[in-house]
């Protein structure tokens, strides 16, 4: 039975990146960005949650099947994102009466 | 083999299939754990597009210094959960329980601190729809009181899937203890830990979409 081991190290190097993300979007939230504090926030968070999934939850040695359930669930995630954000963003562009 | 047989369940071939069948199933669960908290996130979207600044003026109300604090102990509840994999794989028992020990503490901690901000959003009157809430005070009440259910429900479910999580780390505790677990058997830490992972994810998306949406001043950092 193969078992690709994570360095022991890596782990320690993941967290510590981490810590320094979230240290940095807690930071950046005490200047003044105007509207772009979500856009900020949202891609710190995607690479956090990149470094958790790729190395704490072994999806970087993972068999391409999981990666394809995970591009699945991500899919159907873009489709329902997608479907609101089409109705809701165009509903101005009509006018009415 | 004699030890490995008794681990395989009869449908399999060989442990690496039962292995990797059981890894599959939790990364199916979580899929659908995406969708559940997914619908949550695509709803808090639609009106967070619709009522941007009431949205902005409620989470200025949030206590960021306990949400901040909250992330740095979940993140580091997952690097306890990382090396109690890694301890499985190197067989090394005591690192392996005082790991899934301090996880289920750690996790216990934010539960502790949740509570005790929940306990500070009553008594600064962010409860809508009861006495503690004070509505003529807002511009738009409605929106701020939309904005909260939010706060509440997404928060609520997270703290749900972290009660199980903190259960589930109890028992493969009591189990390592037992020395259940070795290089061969690891997968009930592996997939439990998958989980827990996964509801750090998604805290660590809470995290800026509900404390960090306006601009904060230093004085907005107390309990």
């Amino acid at each position: 039975m193969e078992q690709r081991t994570v360095l022991q190290a890596t782990y320690y190097a993941v967290f510590a990146a981490l810590i320094a993300l979230t240290l940095l979007t807690v930071g950046i939230s005490f200047v003044n960005l105007g509207e772009w504090h979500s856009a900020v926030g949202l891609a710190i968070a995607s690479a956090k949650a990149v470094l958790v999934a790729l190395f704490f939850m072994h999806l970087l040695h993972s068999p391409r099947l999981i990666w394809l359930v995970v591009a699945a669930g991500f899919l159907w995630l873009a489709i329902m994102m997608g479907g609101m954000l089409a109705d809701y963003m165009t509903r101005g562009w009509l006018t009415y009466g | 083999m004699a030890t490995n047989s008794g681990l395989l369940a009869h449908q399999f071939d060989d442990l690496e299939q039962q292995r990797d069948t059981e890894l599959l199933s939790m990364w199916l669960f979580l899929a659908t754990e995406l969708l559940i908290f997914g619908g949550l996130f695509t709803g808090y979207a639609a009106y967070r597009y619709a009522y941007p600044n009431d949205f902005e003026a409620a989470s200025r109300h949030l206590n960021v210094l306990i949400g901040a604090i909250n992330t740095i102990v979940l993140l580091s509840s997952s690097l306890t959960m990382a090396l109690a994999v890694h301890a499985t794989h190197k067989n090394r028992q005591n690192m392996l329980v005082a790991c899934l020990a301090l996880t289920a503490l750690l996790g216990t901690v934010f539960m502790i601190l949740k509570g005790f901000e929940y306990y500070i959003d009553y008594r600064e009157d962010l409860v809508p729809w009861t006495s503690h809430f004070r509505a003529e005070e807002w511009i738009n009440p409605g929106q701020i009181a939309l904005f909260l259910l939010f706060y509440y429900v997404m928060t609520g479910l997270h703290a749900i899937h972290l009660t199980v999580g903190i259960g589930l780390m109890l028992w493969l505790t009591i189990q390592a203890r037992r020395g259940r677990y070795s290089p061969e058997h690891y997968i009930p830490v592996e997939v439990i830990g998958l989980y827990w992972h996964f509801v750090d994810i998604v805290w660590i998306f809470l995290l800026p979409l509900l404390y960090l949406i306006g601009t904060h001043s230093p004085g907005d950092l107390h309990f």
